[in-house]
């Protein structure tokens, strides 16, 4: 059975949804086994077995995190030699392409980016300029090298759980020799909210906002969703630079995204015009964002995001 | 200083984009310079003017890999104050992937070092067509020097570079020594336009043109032959069509519930 290697950069007490999805996969297409890096306690080590790792890999140096990328790219290069991995899946994050941009130098093996599907013979399913094709797209080498976007798919443990090996790869001293070192850290204050790109629902704020996030995150908190922005909002320092969404933000694809004082630029809805559902509250009726809406509602923003806060809550009592 | 700034002539975003022909390339009529390599000339700009400039003999080379009109990314890069241009063009590059791009931009790279080292390579944090953000990684890898990607903020001092880069969870400082390879985001600076001093400034600079054979690249290792990724079909995904649009009588809000109970998601 073909071998796919799962690369999860520092765990921490419990798997993200997003890594779930990749250990989904991998057991979809052969034989799961987890490269980890960073601490590894034991529920992790537990849900790795219950999502059918058979081997969980580890560094044998604790200080890949004080560098950029370049050695975690080395270790893996080892682990998939060590797993004999034919598929090496990675987060598609900055650093999870980054990773895997290395990985696929070191090993002369194809790295597709943004996959949203795989299927049994390798193919890739993603969608490109900004959104307005899906492609198909397969690495030709021997390895292939893929970076996952959250949502993908639904995760589900295995139908049997393994019994992982735990086995230390070496990581080579000239790993990282010259590379760019994190010189100083600081952890931003978690939201409490969902995480935007694994969000099903997302409501978004714009300029029209004029500086209070209030609405926006008052009707996201009733919805249970993430809230995102505009770059001008973004720009204002009215949210956090995290929060923006498009073509220099983050790409989300939830099954709701909700825009209230957005107008629609171009650059916005790369990132995301593949959303399922599309609701639009602007109060200019010619706004962009009314050729993409499912909804739409020419409205002041402060004015309809409130009431249907309150009738939610009424609703769900 | 010497600086290498790389800039990729791509379809314009704020028009229909296509892919077309055999394998599925970006069709290329309608092209500019991608706009998020303009934050990394910017940055190049204010890393030398600081050195005292051109005149101080500070170098900004805009290098472009691409077909004949490329030149005109790196015409555009000239008029907004790169000091000289060099436009890598063969027709065996065509169809290349991240990996063989970054296979002949490293040879460039190597090539225009040769006769003086090259203090940093600045990058755009992604081509605004391929969206992949992999080139500059890869050109990492390829020339073994440090990787200083997504910098929201950048200062070059004593022979080093220091770059803050946001993640999700945190903000990171990056250090490393130079050359680097350093990719830059859209908030570390507010590009400059050409003005008309710069326009015509930029009619005597000169472009130089290099094919594979000039940097000793094979030209099986690149285009379609070297790449290691294939797109095997495209699909223009239908266009969103606008749906149900109403205008706000007093109850809009109530109505968006209703729109969002009869979808089922609420
Ligand atoms: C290189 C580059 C990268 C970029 N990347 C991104 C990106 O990733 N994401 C992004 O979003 N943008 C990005 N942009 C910016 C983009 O071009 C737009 O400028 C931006 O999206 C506009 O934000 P906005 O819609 O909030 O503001 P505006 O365009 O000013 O629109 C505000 C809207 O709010 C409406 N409004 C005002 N008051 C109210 C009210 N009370 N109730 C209801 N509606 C109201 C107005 O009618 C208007 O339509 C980028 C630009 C560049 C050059
Ligand atoms: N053909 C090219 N010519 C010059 N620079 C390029 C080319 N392709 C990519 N780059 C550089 O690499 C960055 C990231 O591109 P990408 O990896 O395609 O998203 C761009 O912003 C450019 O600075």
């Amino acid at each position: 059975m073909a071998k796919v290697l799962v690369f999860i950069d520092n765990p921490g007490h419990a798997l993200k949804k997003s890594s779930l999805e990749l250990l989904t996969i991998a057991r979809s297409l052969g034989d799961a086994a987890v490269a980890v890096n960073g601490p590894l306690n034991d529920d992790v080590a537990g849900a790795f077995g219950a999502n059918g790792a058979t081997t969980v890999f580890r560094p044998s140096s604790d200080d890949l995190d004080a560098y950029l990328v370049g050695p975690k790219a080395a270790y893996l290069a080892e682990a998939v030699a060590a797993s004999g991995a034919t598929t090496v899946l990675l987060e598609n994050s900055f650093d999870g392409k980054e990773i895997a941009a290395r990985l696929g130098i070191k090993l002369g093996a194809g790295v597709i980016t943004d996959v949203v599907a795989v299927d049994q013979d390798g193919t890739a399913h993603k969608s490109v300029l900004a959104g307005s094709y899906t492609t198909t797209a397969k690495a030709t080498t021997a390895v292939s090298v893929l970076t996952v976007k959250p949502n993908s798919v639904t995760p589900e443990p295995a139908a049997a759980a393994a019994n992982p090996e735990i086995l230390t790869v070496d990581v080579p001293e000239s790993a990282s020799a010259g590379a760019a070192r994190i010189t100083g850290r600081k952890d931003k204050p978690a939201s409490g909210r969902p995480d935007l790109t694994e969000a099903r629902i997302v409501v978004a704020g714009g300029r029209g906002v004029d500086g209070d996030f209030g609405p926006v995150e008052e009707l996201a908190d009733a919805l249970g969703a993430a809230v995102g922005a505009s770059r001008a909002a973004t720009d204002a320092g009215w949210i956090g630079h995290d929060a923006q969404v498009g073509q220099t933000g983050k790409t989300v694809s939830p099954q709701l995204y909700i825009s209230a004082g957005i107008s629609g630029a171009i650059q916005q809805k790369a990132g995301m015009q593949t959303a399922k559902v599309i609701v639009a509250v602007n109060k200019d009726a010619e706004s962009p964002v009314f050729e993409i809406a499912d909804f739409g509602i020419i409205g002041d923003l402060f004015q309809v995001l409130p009431q249907a806060t309150e009738e939610i809550k009424k609703r769900k009592g | 200083m010497k600086i290498i700034v790389l800039v990729k002539h791509v379809p314009d975003a704020q028009l229909d984009r296509h892919l077309s022909g055999e394998d599925n390339t970006t069709d290329r009529a309608d092209s500019i310079l991608s706009e998020l390599d303009e934050y990394a000339l910017e940055a190049a700009l204010q890393l030398t003017e600081a050195r005292g400039g051109a005149k101080a003999g500070n170098q900004v080379i805009a290098l472009s890999m691409g077909p004949a009109g490329a030149v005109n990314a790196i015409k555009k890069s000239l008029q907004i104050g790169a000091t000289e241009g060099v436009h890598l063009r063969d027709d065996a590059l065509a169809g290349s992937d991240a990996a063989a791009t970054s296979l002949a931009l490293a040879a460039a790279v190597r090539h225009l070092g040769a006769d003086s080292p090259v203090d940093l390579i600045l990058t755009g944090m992604a081509s605004t067509d391929g969206e992949t953000s992999l080139v500059p990684a890869q050109l990492a890898e390829r020339l073994d020097l440090p990787q200083v990607t997504f910098a929201s903020e950048l200062e070059v001092d004593g022979g080093r570079v220091i770059a803050r880069r946001d993640s999700d969870t945190h903000y990171d400082t990056i250090e490393a020594t130079l050359p680097a390879v350093v990719s830059v985001t859209d908030q570390i600076n507010e590009p400059r336009f050409p003005n008309f001093k710069g326009i015509i400034a930029a009619k005597r600079k000169t472009i130089t043109t290099l094919t594979l054979a000039e940097i000793g690249v094979d030209p099986a290792q690149v285009g379609k032959a070297g790449s290691w990724t294939a797109v095997q079909t495209a699909a223009a995904r239908p266009p969103r069509t606008a749906g149900t649009i109403i205008t706000d009588e007093g109850d809009a809000g109530i109505k968006l519930v209703e729109f969002l109970a009869a979808q089922k998601l609420l």
